[in-house]
C-alpha cells in the first residue's frame, strides 16, 4: 500500500462525526441526571422545579409534556435515560453511537467498537430490569464509559481525517450542552434575588458546575461562587476543557486539520463561520456578555453553532461530485475568497 | 469422564473410529479434554459466547424489522482434518475451480461445451442465474470465480463428497478467522503439542488476489473496496471485518458513482477512482441499469464500467449459472471436458427431475431422498424425505411435477459427526465443511480447513445458521516430518 492518506468517504465522515457526538450527548445527559439525583438529597424541592429544568436543557419540553405530563423524578429519568422514542435519551444516543460505529467498524479501532458495544449491551440489560438503587451507579458507568471511549479514540486510532471528524462531533456537542445548561439554570436561578449569597444559592450554582464536571477546577481558579465568574468560566475559559471557548477552539483545529487550510484562514464556508465564532470568543469579555444579556448571548451562540453544523454537513457530507481535476478548479475559486 | 457415554450411533465420527477408539490424529486433543477439571470446558464455552457478544460478532436475522442480532453459536470442540486427507481435498478443489472457471468463461463466449452436447443447451438457457448481459465479457485474466466456498460433506461410507459450489458471494470466512482467534483466547491449552496450520493470512491472500485482478492501467497500488448492502445485511459483520483486515474501504452503493464508465467513491475531498470491487451484493442488486431496475443497493452503470474494462468485480457477475443444482450434476463432465481428467472429489449422486426416468424414481422414493430446488440456498426450498411428514412429501411431489426443471434429488446423506458440548457433556452432532478457495491471476490458494458448520439440534442434518446451525474451529494438521501423520 502506498503511504499517502486516502480521502475519507463522505458517509464515513458523517458516521464518525455522529458517533462522537452521540457518545458525548449520552455522557452529558448521564451527568445532568446524576447531579440532580445528588442535589435533591440536599435540597428537596418540589419535583417540577427539581426535574423540569433537565427536560428544558435537552430541548424536548413539548414532547415530554405531551407524553408524560408533569415532571417527576421517575418519569424524567425514564424519558431521559431509557426511552427509545426519545431520540436524545441515553439509550437512544448509545444506540445511535453504536449504529454509527458499526457502519464504520473498518475505520475505527476494534477497541473503540468493543467499548461502545459493551456500553450499549450493559444499558440494555439495565433497561430491561431497572433498579432504582443502581441509578447513581448506572449514570456514573455511562460517564466513565464515555471517558474510556474517548481515551481509546485518542490512544488507539490514528489521528487522521476520520479522527478529526469524531473530535469535531464531540466538541460541537459539548459546547452545545455547556451553553444549554448555563442558559436553563441561569434563567431559573436569577429571579430569586433574595437567595443571592445564601447556602441555597451556593448549592444550586455548585450543581451547575458539577453538571459539567467543573466544580473543582472553578474553585481553584475563583474560590468564591458568583454567577458572573461562573459565566466567565463556562463560556470563556481558555483552559477548562468543557468551556464553550475551549470546545470551539478544538473544533476549529480539527476542521482545519480536515481541510488542510492554515488556521486563521478559510476555504470552506464552515471554516469561515467557525473562525468568526472562535475569534469572537477569543476577544469577548464577560462584562459585555452580561451587558448584552446572558440569555440573548447564549441564544445567538446556539444559532451560530447550528449554522456551523449545517455547513459542515454541506461542505463534506452532501453529495460531492467533482473529480480531482475539476475539484482543483473549485479549490482555486474557493481560495479567491480566503480571508487573509 | 466426559466421553463415558459417548456413542457413534452408527454414524461416521470424525474423532472416533467405528469401534469407538480415538482416531490417531484426535488422541492428543481428547487426552487434554479428559484431563480438564470438572466444569472447565463449560466455563470456556461460556467465556467464548460472552466474548462473541462483546466483540459484536453477530448476524442480523432476516425479516426482523427491529434488526435483532444473534451470535452464530460456536462450539469449542474443534474438528480435525489429517494432513494427507487435506492434501487430497486441496488438489480436488483446485481442479474443480479450474474447470468451473473454464466452464463459465465458455458459457459467456463460444459455448463450446453446449455445441459438443456435453451439457444440454436447455439446461443452461433455463438456468435462473444465467445472465445474458454477461455474454462476451472478458474479466481480467479470464477469471470469473475469484472467491469460492465449496460445501463438502462426509457420508457414512467415509467418503467426502462435494455438495455445492457457491460461486457467487459465499460467506462465512470471517468465522473461520474469528473461531480460531476465539479458541486461542478461551481454550489455549488444547493447541499444545499439535501443529495446527494457521489461517490468519487469509486477508493478505484475499488482498493479493484482488490486487492481481486490477484492470490494466490501474496504479501500482490499485484502489480496492469491499461493497456491502449495509449494516442490516446478515453478513455485514464479515464485510466490515474483511475490509478492516485488508485495510481497504468498506463502501455501500450510495458511496459509489459511475461517470464515463469509470467508478468513483464520494469522499470529503471529491471523487476518487476505484479499480477493484469485492462486491458482497448479489448480481440482481448490483446495477439497476443492468439487472433489477428497482435495486436501491447497487450502482447505476457499474456493469458498463466493468464491461469497458475500467473496474474489476470479484466475483464476476454471471457465475450463478454454475451454482444451479442441475448444472452441478455436470461438473464431473466439465472436468473431463476441459481438463481431460477424472474428478478427484466426487459429486453426490444426483437425480435430475426433468429427466423422465429420474423423476419417476424420485417421486417413488420421496421418503428416502433429499429434494432441493435448483436455485435456493441457506437450507430453504428443501425436503429431507426421511424427516418429512406425509403431507410435506405430497406437497413436494406436486412442486416437482409442476416444474421438474427446478428440482433435483439426492440420497439422504448420513453426514459425519463431531463431538459437541451439549449442556455438561459431549454428544455427536452432524457437520459439513466449507473450505474457501481464492483464484487470482497468479495462483489458486485454499485456506487450510475452512468453516465447519454443525447442526446443533439433535439428529438434525441442516447446518445453516438460519436453521439452528453453529460452527467449530477446523484444524488441518501439518504433516509430520517423517510423514507418519
Amino acid at each position: 500500500m502506498s503511504g499517502s492518506a486516502r480521502p475519507l468517504l463522505s458517509r464515513v465522515a458523517d458516521s464518525v462525526f455522529w458517533m462522537g457526538r452521540y457518545m458525548e450527548r449520552a455522557e452529558n445527559v448521564a451527568r445532568f441526571i446524576g447531579v440532580n439525583l445528588n442535589l435533591q438529597l440536599d435540597l428537596p424541592l418540589d419535583p417540577a422545579h427539581q426535574w423540569q429544568p433537565l427536560i428544558d436543557t435537552s430541548g424536548d419540553t413539548e414532547v415530554f409534556k405531551e407524553r408524560y405530563g408533569h415532571a417527576t423524578q421517575d418519569n424524567v429519568i425514564s424519558f431521559l435515560a431509557y426511552d427509545a422514542e426519545n431520540p436524545n435519551s441515553i439509550y437512544s444516543c448509545l444506540t445511535s453511537a453504536r449504529e454509527n460505529a458499526r457502519s464504520v467498524r473498518e475505520t475505527i479501532s476494534s477497541e473503540m467498537w468493543e467499548q461502545v458495544n459493551t456500553m450499549y449491551l450493559h444499558l440494555q440489560t439495565q433497561r430491561e430490569m431497572p433498579n432504582p438503587e443502581w441509578l447513581p451507579e448506572v449514570f456514573r458507568g455511562i460517564r466513565m464509559g464515555s471517558h474510556l471511549f474517548q481515551g481509546l479514540t485518542d490512544a488507539t486510532m490514528t489521528h487522521n481525517e476520520a479522527w478529526h471528524f469524531t473530535r469535531l462531533g464531540r466538541k460541537m456537542e459539548r459546547a452545545d450542552k455547556t451553553s444549554r445548561i448555563l442558559d436553563v439554570k441561569y434563567f431559573m436561578l436569577l429571579p430569586s434575588v433574595r437567595d443571592v449569597g445564601t447556602p441555597y444559592d451556593d448549592i444550586q450554582w455548585s450543581a451547575v458546575l458539577k453538571s459539567v464536571s467543573g466544580f473543582e477546577m472553578y474553585r481553584k481558579k475563583y474560590g468564591r461562587i458568583t454567577p458572573r465568574d461562573i459565566v466567565e468560566f463556562l463560556i470563556l475559559d481558555r483552559e477548562f476543557p468543557r468551556s464553550v471557548h475551549y470546545c470551539i477552539r478544538s473544533a476549529d483545529e480539527s476542521l482545519h486539520a480536515i481541510t488542510g487550510v492554515p488556521m486563521g484562514s478559510y476555504k470552506y464556508p464552515s471554516e469561515q463561520l467557525m473562525g468568526l465564532l472562535r475569534s469572537e470568543l477569543d476577544f469577548t469579555s464577560v462584562g459585555s456578555i452580561i451587558r448584552q444579556g446572558l440569555h440573548e448571548y447564549l441564544d445567538a451562540l446556539q444559532v451560530k453553532m447550528n449554522l456551523i453544523d449545517a455547513r459542515v454537513s454541506e461542505d463534506f457530507v452532501a453529495r460531492i461530485s467533482s473529480r480531482p481535476q475539476e475539484q482543483s478548479q473549485t479549490q482555486s475559486q474557493a481560495h479567491a475568497g480566503t480571508g487573509n | 469422564m466426559r466421553f463415558d457415554n459417548y456413542q457413534n450411533d452408527n454414524f461416521h465420527d470424525e474423532m472416533f473410529d467405528a469401534s469407538g477408539v480415538a482416531r490417531p490424529e484426535a488422541r492428543l486433543l481428547l487426552e487434554t479434554i479428559q484431563n480438564l477439571e470438572d466444569g472447565q470446558l463449560e466455563r470456556c464455552q461460556r467465556a467464548a459466547e460472552r466474548l462473541l457478544l462483546q466483540l459484536g460478532i453477530t448476524f442480523n436475522v432476516y425479516g426482523d424489522s427491529h434488526g435483532t442480532e444473534r451470535i452464530f453459536p460456536f462450539d469449542l470442540i474443534p474438528r480435525i482434518v489429517r494432513a494427507q486427507e487435506w492434501d487430497w481435498i486441496e488438489r480436488g478443489l483446485k481442479q474443480r475451480i479450474f474447470a468451473l472457471n473454464a466452464f463459465i468463461d465458455d458459457i459467456y463466449h463460444g459455448q463450446k461445451i453446449l455445441k459438443d452436447k456435453v451439457i444440454p443447451d436447455e439446461v443452461i438457457h433455463s438456468a435462473i442465474f444465467y445472465r445474458q448481459q454477461c455474454m462476451g465479457i472478458n474479466p481480467p485474466g479470464g477469471i470469473w470465480c475469484h472467491i469460492t466456498g465449496t460445501d463438502l460433506v462426509r457420508h457414512g461410507d467415509g467418503q467426502i463428497y462435494v455438495l455445492e459450489d457457491n460461486l457467487r458471494v459465499p460467506s462465512g470466512v470471517s468465522y473461520v478467522l474469528e473461531n480460531r482467534d476465539l479458541m486461542k483466547r478461551t481454550f489455549p491449552q488444547v493447541f499444545e503439542g499439535l501443529r495446527v496450520r494457521p489461517v490468519d493470512d487469509y486477508p493478505s491472500k484475499l488482498l493479493e488476489t484482488l490486487n492481481s485482478i486490477a484492470p490494466k492501467g490501474a496504479a501500482d497500488n490499485p484502489t480496492v473496496v469491499v461493497l456491502t448492502p449495509g449494516i442490516y445485511n446478515s453478513a455485514y459483520f464479515e464485510h466490515s471485518f474483511l475490509a478492516q483486515q485488508m485495510g481497504v474501504q468498506l463502501v455501500e452503493g450510495r458511496d459509489l458513482v459511475v461517470q464515463d464508465n469509470v467508478v468513483w467513491t464520494r469522499t470529503t475531498k471529491g471523487l476518487r477512482k476505484v479499480d477493484v470491487i469485492y462486491r458482497r451484493i448479489d448480481d440482481d442488486f448490483l446495477d439497476p441499469k443492468a439487472f433489477r431496475p428497482d435495486s436501491l443497493l447497487g450502482v447505476p452503470g457499474l456493469v458498463d464500467a466493468y464491461r469497458a474494462g475500467n473496474v474489476a468485480l470479484a466475483n464476476a457477475p454471471g457465475n450463478g449459472v454454475a451454482d444451479d443444482k442441475v448444472v452441478y450434476a455436470y461438473v464431473p463432465d466439465m472436468i473431463r471436458y476441459y481438463l481431460g481428467e477424472d474428478a478427484i472429489l466426487p459429486n453426490v449422486p444426483t437425480y435430475l427431475c426433468w429427466r423422465d426416468a429420474d423423476r419417476q424414481h424420485v417421486l417413488g422414493n420421496l421418503d428416502k431422498l433429499v429434494v432441493k430446488a435448483a436455485n435456493e440456498a441457506g437450507g430453504y426450498g428443501m425436503l429431507v424425505g426421511p424427516h418429512a411428514t406425509e403431507a410435506q412429501r405430497a406437497e413436494f411431489a406436486e412442486k416437482v411435477k409442476e416444474n421438474p426443471r427446478n428440482y433435483i434429488a439426492q440420497p439422504t446423506l448420513a453426514l459425519s459427526r463431531v463431538p459437541t458440548l451439549i449442556d455438561d457433556h459431549l454428544e455427536g452432532r452432524h457437520v459439513d465443511l466449507r473450505p474457501y478457495i481464492l483464484y487470482g491471476s497468479k495462483d489458486i490458494n485454499v485456506v487450510p480447513g475452512g468453516l465447519t458448520r454443525v447442526a446443533l439440534r439433535k439428529g438434525s442434518l441442516v447446518v445453516n445458521s438460519s436453521q439452528g446451525g453453529g460452527s467449530k474451529d477446523t484444524w488441518v494438521l501439518a504433516a509430520e516430518a517423517g510423514g507418519a501423520q
